[in-house]
């Protein structure tokens, strides 16, 4: 009986397996293990994880503890906006605020040193995409995530928004600068 | 109450049609088809703005359009075709009255007021969210309420389906189990209620939120309950489409089930995990943990990704034993060539099967791993893999099924059979094209749902690399050889259903209850058939397909372990 | 519906030669099913999500 009639036997249960499903079965179900195991395997041995370390916040709060960051760290200004470029010693908490249409404010880390990076929105969902690194992170309003990350190579970075925010979302780009440690 | 009891007998196919599951069939796969014309339209509007040498519309029409496009085709054109799908698997496999004709009607009704209503409100201008409208972004209120009534629509059809079942099993118009592609349909309609109801609980709060009575919607609790409803929607897809992949096979090859109890349970466990895959779009969002993340989005050890490479096994399996017994024994891939490559249902499904597989299953479990995610999360590598699975996976399938469906269901010839006969090939192979460079394009960085990728006129713009550039121009040429696949696609049904040659058959005759359509053969204890006793080698009945399958475990493997050590390379992050 | 339980004699002759095996009797039952479909995500997915959620520190 073909797949749109009922089946012909009134028990199919007991159909013994054919080799050709049987061989596959076996064969699909390890290669589902490794993969599953990748995952736990890399938390332990690989070096790239996103942190599970969150807060609930509030923007003012958040923005609070940004702008004390840049009165302390400020080095200079960029753009017609003024934007800050802020140069936080090695190892400190470092925060970057995601609002429409901006990223605020600029970072400039020290290559091979690790920072805790704190993101939070001001105001609607936005996506920190490191480019050309590609990394990509969901930043949501209210949540503070802390994401401790070493960056490895000196040079100019961008992050834009890969997350849909509204009509000036292309717009919205920053710089993140890595320099040689002095 | 009298009962319609009308049927007629399908003859050149056998199947029996109930007069108003027919007539519910054919108005929703209409509906659908229309939906798939408009977003047709709009992914042309959509292709030509993202190649960036074109770069047709400006943003505000261009998020409006993408969020129409979105709605439209994963929503609209989809739910509509598989509650056709459903009606057809209970009513006419099952050679069953349909439950409740008239809840179906009010379904439909509320469905297409839903889909009419969510689009004005887009249309309006006011709320362009896109189709995922991640709070705290707000729409219009008829945008949520839209939805809402679909959604509500879309809950009663499946209802009709689970009571037809119990029709069928009462009336005993069949005897023993469910036809397989029925129980695949069983799978997809569970599959849809979960999601219906997940649906339901993210989006009347946010309807009262727009309306202003709820005075807060937590981000990640609407990403976390929203995604239930976004993404299981497409787990209705996929068992939408495997069942429309068995019926195929079974209509063009009168092809049986390698086993039954291998298929059915593959779909038992569709049932259990593979809505869990909803945490494929929350790894790279803060506050659920690791554990969380990983014993969800790898469904429990990856067992439904463990069912899809089963179907993906017994399909052309299933085919290759039925070319076999039919004397295409020779060598491993006679039965292959000696295929019907000129019959579009054939053809659809086969390059639905390939492109699901190869390209939509081994990107959408290598960006669902938690880690690679990081590397991945909301590029344009994204709308590639979900392109590969719901167009060519299922909207191919789905395309594929109505060449069968325009001579019996809706007695007609169908009009331009030699454009038919490539119908499949242009939009298939466009369509895997255009997801590939989307995938290409996404592993540069460039992101998804963004007007202009060249940052013109920013100081602080990202300079993509010219091959991103490169990638998106292939993309958009392969993208308007799919459209040029779709409008053919179109033309053929829409001409076929409206003006193609009317088939004479007989009417619809009542039938007694008692006398059923046709009798019932009780399902007996016989000898299971064994294969490979006369055909195939080495003990194996189709040893095509399992050299087919290794293939595609090695692009699998190969795939999968390319991106770790890309992923090693990135930035130590913990 | 009326009729349905009155079919001839010989369509009655269900008394069953072989039990079904349980787990055919789980596949041929679309309600069991559709429970279990919708009270493993639930439990797996939305509840275990929702309350890591609820359980998120407050940010010092």
């Amino acid at each position: 009986m073909s797949a749109i009639q009922s089946p012909a036997n009134r028990v199919w249960w007991k159909q013994p397996l054919d080799r050709v499903e049987g061989s596959w079965i076996a064969i699909a179900f390890v290669w589902c293990l490794v993969m599953f195991f990748m995952m736990p395997y890399w938390h332990v041995y690989g070096k790239q994880n996103l942190s599970n370390e969150a807060y609930r916040t509030t923007p003012e709060m958040f923005s609070g503890k940004t702008q004390a960051m840049v009165d302390k760290y400020k080095v200079r200004e960029e753009t017609d906006l003024k934007i800050p470029v802020v140069h936080p010693p090695a190892g400190s908490d470092v925060y970057l605020i995601a609002r429409l249409w901006q990223w605020w404010p600029m970072l400039e880390l020290e290559e091979g040193k690790t920072y805790r990076l704190h993101l939070s929105s001001m105001d609607w969902l936005h996506g920190f995409s490191l480019q050309p690194e590609n990394i990509n992170i969901e930043v949501h309003p209210n949540y503070e995530h802390v994401v401790t990350l070493t960056p490895t190579r000196a040079g100019t970075y961008s992050i834009i928004c890969n997350e849909y925010c509204g009509i000036n979302h292309h717009t919205m780009a920053s710089r993140l600068y890595v320099v040689k440690p002095k | 109450m009298a009962v319609n009891r009308m049927f007629r007998i399908c003859p050149s196919t056998g199947l029996s049609y109930h007069e108003p599951a027919e007539k519910l069939i054919r108005w929703n796969a209409v509906a659908g088809v229309v939906s798939l014309l408009v977003g047709g339209i709009l992914a042309l509007l959509i292709i030509l703005t993202r190649w960036q040498a074109v770069h047709l519309l400006p943003p505000d029409w261009f998020y409006l359009v993408l969020t129409v496009h979105g709605l439209d085709m994963l929503v609209f054109w989809i739910i509509f075709f598989e509650i056709a799908v459903l009606y057809f698997c209970a009513s006419t496999l099952l050679r069953c009255r349909l439950a409740a004709p008239r809840w179906a009607w009010t379904a439909f009704v509320l469905m297409v007021a839903g889909a009419l209503i969510n689009n004005y409100s887009v249309f309006r201008g006011d709320s362009s969210v896109m189709f995922t409208s991640y709070a705290p972004m707000g729409a219009h209120p008829t945008f949520y309420l839209g939805l809402i009534l679909f959604a509500v629509g879309a809950l009663i059809g499946c209802f009709v389906f689970f009571g037809t079942l119990v029709l069928a099993k009462n009336e005993k118009t069949y005897r023993g189990s469910v036809p397989l592609v029925t129980f695949g349909a069983v799978t997809a309609a569970i599959i849809a209620v979960f999601t219906i109801a997940s649906g339901a609980i993210i989006l009347i709060p946010t309807f009262l939120w727009s309306v202003g009575l709820v005075d807060h919607i937590d981000s990640l609790m609407y990403r976390t309950v929203w995604w239930a409803f976004g993404h299981s929607a497409q787990q209705v897809n996929v068992a939408a489409h495997v069942s429309v992949w068995y019926a195929i096979a079974a209509i063009v090859f009168n092809a049986k089930p390698m086993s039954e109890k291998v298929s059915r349970t593959a779909f038992l466990l569709y049932i259990l995990f593979l809505q869990l895959a909803s945490a494929h779009h929350l790894l790279a969002d803060p506050g659920l943990t690791s554990n969380w993340k990983i014993f969800n989005t790898s469904y429990a050890m990856y067992l439904a990704v463990l069912a899809s490479m089963v179907h993906g096994l017994t399909v052309p399996g299933s085919i290759e034993v039925a070319q076999r017994e039919k004397g295409f024994n020779n060598g491993l891939f006679e039965w292959l060539r000696r295929a019907p490559w000129g019959n579009p249902c054939f053809s659809a499904l086969f390059i639905s099967l390939i492109g699901f597989g190869f390209l939509g299953g081994i990107s959408g479990v290598m960006m669902g791993t938690e880690q690679l995610n990081l590397i991945i999360h909301n590029t344009i590598y994204v709308p590639g893999h979900f392109h590969a699975t719901v167009v060519i996976g299922t909207t191919l399938a789905f395309m594929g099924l109505t060449y069968f469906l325009i001579p019996t269901l809706f007695r007609r010839e169908l009009m331009f059979p030699g454009l038919a006969k490539w119908q499949p090939y242009v939009f298939g192979l466009g369509m895997c094209g255009f997801s590939l460079f989307m995938m290409g394009a996404g592993t540069l960085g460039v992101p998804r749902r963004h007007w202009d990728m060249s940052f013109a006129g920013n100081p602080l713009g990202y300079e993509f690399p010219g091959m991103a550039y490169l990638m998106m121009a292939l993309m958009a040429i392969c993208g308007l050889a799919a459209i040029v696949g779709g409008a053919m696609y179109l033309l053929i049904t829409v001409g076929s259903v409206f003006l193609g040659k009317k088939i004479e058959t007989p009417g619809f005759a009542y039938v007694r209850a008692k006398d059923g359509v046709a009798p019932t053969t009780r399902p007996v204890e016989v000898a299971f058939e064994t294969h490979g006793t006369n055909i195939g080698t080495a003990g194996f009945a189709a040893p095509g397909t399992f050299v087919l399958a290794m293939v595609f475990l090695v692009a699998f493997v190969l795939y999968y372990f390319v991106n770790w050590k890309y992923l090693s390379t990135v930035w130590p992050l913990s | 519906m009326a009729n349905a339980n009155t079919t001839s004699p010989i369509a009655e002759d269900d008394i069953p030669d072989e039990p079904i095996p349980a787990m055919q009797q789980l596949l041929d039952n679309p309600f069991l099913l559709l429970f279990i479909g919708i009270a493993m995500p639930t439990v797996l997915y939305i509840i275990w999500g929702v309350m890591e959620i609820v359980g998120i520190p407050i940010a010092k």
